[in-house]
């Protein structure tokens, strides 16, 4: 099995349903010649051409809105945004026009909009954000995360093969720092509304999705180590629709539990799962439902002043320490 | 404010002009007519009550929906996107009035299942897909539309509407650009009826006509009397065989009025009404009629038997959907999704039948 990247398993992934489905293309700013900012369609216009491969005006309302137009007559387009933090341009698209209409007119728009979100790359305000709590809100959208090679691959396939729009979250960070062997599988799919156990535990439960997976793991390794705690990780992959029955498995499993995101606080993810929590749960639990977030702040750029809004792996060890002790 | 373009050029043997014949010359009447009489009917339904929502009027402006839908080729498989005032495109495109009339009285048998007001529907198999409120959206949805048929090789053509109002959002823009650059086979129709609910299009955009901004797009732009329904035709007819041929987007500037304020609870106060009063007297179905008359392209026999076939069909309309119901409420939880069909209840809320 070869070991391929984070960006590497994604671009596999791509290619593959391309093969597969005639009626998959992609569209995008830079994505042809250039191959993306972060060369993740690199190859793709020398072997599908540029009918499949469409490079764009810096336009993303109108990228989001031919691709649901597309989707409409039957296609399967992946739109890219060249940083996800350009999805805001596309807002209303997304909200008004992709999530509602199979709602509103019974119109299929099967769409993936996809892009590299995320900081920790000393990007500044404007190629570093999450933009997910800004679309959990949003009836008629799925949002997938994924944190690993693998779920990088089977959720761009998962959600290509999807029949709804899916907006599809890269962390830029994970990239080309981690690698997996993965099975060349035409089928290697993750489904989407399904969170996976990271790592087992038993003393309590920290639930998070992308590149804080991978924090929270290191905080678990650190809270054995030196406390002899059995910390449980569960990655959401999908954060809508939110695999409710996982997130009540591992609460009913360790009582404790804490929320990881990379997100702002305020209006963030994790208060909505605190409140699920909190009405199918309640029972079971044993201390507060804790959060670790990015301040409440734009995100800036010089590394003193990034490292200290954005979620670290000390901030998850000391606010399970805490939870540990209820 | 009017503009009239060059005489249309004429038939050499028939006389009749834009190569039409006198049976679609009979239809394009019939197009306009249905129109105004649909919306004379929902008026009185909505004095009843009966519509649910707003109604909006298209009153004097049936001319330009009319006869912009009518240049496309439906057999071909051409396809169009309205905004609220292009009732007449939609049922040139084949959309039924039993339907409009489900639609703003929200019964549970409209197109969208009570779920979207008026003309707010869509019908991919005949070929027009609703709008939604956000002015200018569509523009880039038929981008996509248009550029999904260049992809299949198909020589279809799509045809989006846009107004004085519409052409202000950065939506119109990016999706101009995108259709523009591409050179897709698009035709964009700006309808200029003087007015953005109360703003006057002079408050609207600098330009002194909405036909000069295609130059930035670097497309052709062209002005007609849009209560000319035989200019209107022939106008848009040139822009489409442009788009078919490969030749990419056209702008087309429509000038016509708005008779009746934004919706029908506006008083157009704003108004001055020697301006409406000069447009009443420029009624685009009454200067067809007086048209068809004056050549005999049509004679008022054949006129009148139009009327009465739109009278009987609206008065069929009316009494199939007056009656019907609302729909149940729990199917407002359906289709938010493919999978899951349908959204959870909450738990203190009966949950929907199975």
């Amino acid at each position: 099995m070869p070991e391929v990247t984070y960006l590497e398993a994604l671009r596999d992934g791509l290619r593959e349903e391309m093969r597969r489905d005639e009626r998959v293309f992609i569209l995008g700013e830079d994505v042809g010649l250039y191959g993306g900012a972060f060369k993740v369609t690199e190859g793709f216009v020398q072997e599908f051409g540029e009918a499949r491969v469409v490079d764009t005006p810096i336009s993303e309302a109108a990228i989001v809105g031919a691709a649901a137009g597309a989707a409409h007559l039957g296609m399967r387009p992946v739109a890219e945004m060249q940083f996800i933090d350009f999805i805001s341009c596309a807002y209303d698209m997304l909200t008004n026009y992709v999530a509602t209409a199979r709602y509103r007119a019974g119109l299929a728009c099967p769409l993936v909009v996809r892009g590299p979100c995320g900081g920790y790359v000393r990007g500044g305000p404007f190629h570093s954000q999450m933009p997910e709590a800004a679309f959990l809100h949003t009836p008629g959208l799925k949002i997938v995360c994924p944190a690993t090679a693998r779920d990088a691959k089977g959720l761009i396939k998962a959600a290509i093969r999807d029949d709804d729009p899916v907006l599809y979250f890269e962390h830029k960070y994970l990239y080309r720092r981690i690698k997996e062997q993965l099975p060349e599988d035409e089928d290697l799919l993750t489904p989407i509304g399904s969170a996976r156990v990271a790592r087992e535990g038993m003393d309590l439960s920290i639930i998070t999705y992308s590149a804080m997976v991978w924090k929270s793991l290191e905080a678990a390794e650190i809270l054995e180590k030196e406390d002899g705690l059995q910390v449980e990780v569960l990655d959401l992959r999908t954060l809508l629709p939110m695999d409710d029955a996982a997130i009540a498995a591992t609460v009913r499993k360790t009582n404790k539990v804490m929320i990881v995101h990379e997100d702002t606080r305020t209006g963030g993810v994790a208060g909505e799962i605190t409140a699920r929590i909190s009405e199918s749960s309640f029972e079971w639990l044993d201390g507060p439902v804790l959060r670790v977030t990015a301040a409440d702040t734009p995100l800036p750029y010089a590394p003193t002043l990034e490292d200290y809004v954005l979620p670290q792996t000390a901030d998850i060890v000391t606010v399970a320490r805490k939870l540990a002790a209820y | 404010m009017t503009a009239r373009p060059a005489p249309a050029r004429r038939d050499a043997a028939s006389g009749i002009p834009a190569g039409l014949g006198r049976e679609q010359l009979l239809e394009l009447y019939y197009f306009m007519r249905l129109t105004r009489s649909l919306e004379e009917r929902l008026t009185n339904l909505y004095r009843q009550g009966k519509v649910i929502g707003g109604l909006f009027r298209s009153l004097g402006q049936e001319a330009d929906s009319v006869g912009s839908a009518y240049a496309l080729d439906r057999s071909a498989g051409d396809f169009l996107s309205p905004l609220i005032r292009n009732l007449g495109s939609l049922l040139v495109m084949g959309a039924r009035p039993v339907d409009v009339l489900r639609q703003y009285m929200a019964k549970a048998t409209s197109p969208t299942r009570g779920r979207e007001l008026n003309v707010h529907f869509g019908d991919l198999d005949r070929g027009f897909l609703g709008q939604i409120s956000h002015l200018g959206d569509m523009v880039p949805v038929m981008a996509g539309i248009t550029l999904t048929f260049r992809m299949r090789g198909q020589a279809r053509v799509g045809l989006v509407y846009v107004g004085d109002g519409a052409m202000s959002t950065g939506a119109f823009h990016e999706g101009m650009n995108l259709a523009a650059a591409r050179r897709l086979p698009l035709v964009v129709i700006a309808e200029n009826n003087g007015w953005a609910y109360s703003t006057r299009m002079d408050r609207q955009t600098a330009v002194r006509h909405l036909a000069d901004k295609a130059k930035a797009y670097g497309v052709p732009g062209e002005r007609a009397d849009g209560n000319d329904v035989l200019a209107v035709y022939e106008v848009t007819r040139r822009a489409v065989e442009r788009a078919r041929k490969g030749e990419g987007v056209t702008l087309i500037e429509l000038l016509t009025y708005r008779r009746k304020g934004h919706s029908e609870h506006d008083n157009q106060s704003y108004v001055p009404r020697e301006e409406l009063a000069r447009w009443e007297r420029d009624d685009p179905l009454d200067r067809y009629a007086a048209r068809l008359e004056e050549h005999g392209w049509v004679p008022a026999d054949e006129r009148a038997a139009a009327d009465a076939r739109v009278t009987a069909e609206l008065d069929a309309a009316v009494a199939e959907s007056e009656g019907e119901p609302l729909p149940e409420p729990a199917t407002a939880l359906e289709a938010v999704f493919a999978h899951p069909a349908v959204q959870p209840a909450a738990w203190y809320r009966e949950a929907p039948r199975a």
